[in-house]
């Protein structure tokens, strides 16, 4: 605490005027309830990561056994074998499966209608009521319209299988996609899709050479976006789905929880594995997946 | 890729550049196509099955008129699941809002760990909300979770068996994952604030706290409501983790609104009265969303929500 007060305490600037105080990107002090809450909050944060991936570690028989706070004796992968060998490999395959099927499609027709929304919304009295239907479309909960979409899946004869997770998935990341990327295409310089026009280029043509590279940040922050929340979806596959061939990783690990509670470890062996692919992304694009996180709701 | 179909007319060169929106409508029909498809149909839908009595067995939909509408309204249920939703939206709120505006604040500011804080910071928003529930169910576990490892009395409840901790639970585990992003927003806000604000009120001889209530917390008006409007209309739709966490229950402690839909139309094979709980759904986010953006000011929160 002491160090953290330290460490904190602006630079005792009060001989000098606050004229010379460097803080352009940070208006506010230090503040100690801030301060407090934020490492409190921390802790309580980390407190669970830290016991998933330890007791993860453990035998089961240790486990019972053992402070559930103390490291494991000897940290075993035994319970990571096990959940490899309960089928884990294909719900993995299958949320890749059902994630990139829905993002992908979901973010490029997002995009082009973004891009025409922007370009001819002006001039069209269409375009400019799709949009008022996407932004309609924002405010409808997945869950609140689930049963007519079960109704439909079956009806369309793909109940229980991937697709009938990805079609609704991809719908329903459309509007904020189309939110989201019209305020980046919106920002391009008008002359630039003028002087693309004078150059006689298609209106698919700028979308591809001019909007796609200028929006690109855009498309990577809507992209992950949509990618955790399909990666993490939990109602689709639950309603849409029956058979274990079909399970997404969030539903196979509710399963796995069902079948073997009482093995704890191998458990939480399901959950770091399944977050794991996640969290490596993470590591790698942090600033990214963050932004992606706050799309479209923070300025 | 990049090469262009020969399908779209290029908009004559003279014409101003909104003459050409004909020939970019066509780009928005597929988005359009797919979200008619499983979006607004789909609302419809549920409109009209609120007047069926499906079972979800069979593929033959009979027509019951407002029999779904009777017994819904009439049952008991409703007014217990409706009270469960608005009491862990409630308390969710006056958890998360508080917390997570000091924690923007102080993540605003640039200090030396902030790097560390970060990263940590915001696992819980990448994981699953069945990861998450299925570790607390762990970690709660009176006889070998966290409480009886370390030999605390008071972490020893049984957390998930009785009414009122498991509703504590619920909350506690929302604000667990969704504070990270909480205060990722009102970080951003707080970063809008103009420095000149602050320096003004250091030369009038305003303390940090006075600052914080008379410079932070009004410009931040937005922020709390582009917030709180998240918390509040997506806590109407927490499914995953209530289920896995509880089931709705002990009993029905925990049946909020959508798992009572869930449970009525999926597990007891009704629905009619499901459809007719969703309808429900849907007008309390709607009246909920409306009545935050007339506490802002309708421009305003049009701009914060649209903004990116």
């Amino acid at each position: 605490m002491a160090t953290m007060l330290d460490s904190r305490t602006p630079p005792k600037a009060a001989a000098q005027p606050p004229v010379k105080r460097r803080r352009r990107s940070s208006p506010v002090h230090w503040n100690f309830a801030g301060g407090l809450a934020g490492w409190i909050w921390l802790a309580i944060v980390v407190m669970p990561i830290y016991w998933i991936v330890i007791t993860s570690l453990k035998l089961q028989n240790d486990y019972y056994d053992t402070n559930p706070l103390a490291p494991p004796a000897d940290p075993t992968l035994e319970n990571y074998r096990f959940v490899l060998e309960s089928d884990f490999v294909q719900y993995f395959i299958n949320s890749v499966i059902v994630t990139v099927g829905a993002v992908g499609p979901a973010v490029l027709v997002s995009f082009m209608a973004a891009y025409a929304i922007i370009r001819g919304g002006a001039g069209s009295r269409f375009l400019r009521a799709v949009n008022g239907l996407f932004l309609m479309g924002l405010a409808i909960p997945l869950q609140a319209v689930i049963i007519p979409i079960y109704l439909i899946i079956i009806r369309i004869q793909m109940y229980d299988t991937l697709g009938a997770i990805i079609l609704p998935s991809l719908a329903f990341a459309i509007p904020l996609s189309v939110l989201v990327l019209g305020n980046f295409i919106r920002d391009v310089p008008k002359e630039l899709f003028e002087s693309m026009r004078m150059d006689g280029a298609t209106e698919w043509g700028t979308l591809w050479r001019l909007a796609f590279p200028l929006t690109r940040p855009a498309l990577v922050t809507v992209t992950i976006y949509q990618g955790l929340t399909v990666w993490n979806g939990f109602v689709l596959p639950l309603i849409l789905t029956q058979s274990p061939e079909q399970r997404t990783l969030p539903l196979a690990l509710w399963e796995f929880q069902g079948q073997y509670s009482v093995n704890i470890p191998a458990v939480l062996a399901s959950v770091v594995l399944t977050t794991l692919p996640i969290l490596t992304l993470y590591v790698i694009g942090r600033r990214q997946l963050l932004s992606g996180l706050t799309a479209g709701f923070s300025k | 890729m990049t090469i262009a179909p020969p399908v779209v007319r290029t908009a004559p060169l003279s014409a101003r550049s909104a003459a050409g929106s004909g020939s970019v409508s066509w780009m928005a029909w597929p988005a359009l196509i797919a979200f008619t498809l499983f979006g607004l149909i789909p609302l419809v839908g549920v409109l009209v099955l609120s007047f069926s009595s499906w079972s979800g067995q069979t593929t033959d939909i009979p027509f019951s008129g407002l029999d779904s509408w009777r017994s819904v309204l009439a049952d008991p249920q409703l007014p217990h699941a409706l009270g469960v939703t608005f009491l862990i939206m409630a308390l969710s709120w006056v958890v998360q809002t508080p917390l997570s505006i000091l924690i923007g604040v102080f993540l605003a500011a640039q200090h030396r760990y902030r790097g560390v804080l970060a990263v940590l910071y915001f696992i819980p928003l990448l994981l699953s909300q069945a990861a998450i529930s299925i570790t607390y169910k762990a970690l709660l576990d009176p006889n070998f979770g966290l409480g009886a490892g370390l030999g605390f009395e008071f972490l020893q409840q049984d957390w998930l068996g009785d009414s009122t901790l498991a509703v504590g639970v619920v909350v506690f585990v929302v604000s667990w994952q969704f504070i990270p992003f909480h205060s990722l927003i009102y970080q951003g806000g707080v970063r809008q604030i103009p420095a000149s604000m602050y320096e003004a009120a250091q030369i009038d001889g305003a303390g940090r706290v006075r600052q914080f209530f008379s410079i932070t917390l009004p410009q931040l008006k937005y922020t709390i409501i582009t917030s709180s409007t998240l918390m509040v209309v997506g806590s109407l739709t927490f499914f995953d983790l209530i289920w896995v966490l509880t089931a709705g229950g002990p009993g029905d402690a925990t049946r909020a609104l959508a798992v009572d839909m869930y449970t009525r139309g999926f597990k007891a094979n009704l629905m009619g009265p499901a459809s007719v709980i969703a309808v429900i759904l849907v007008l309390c986010g709607l009246v909920l969303a409306l009545a935050l953006r007339r506490l802002g000011g309708r421009d305003q929160a049009d701009s914060q929500l649209e903004g990116a």
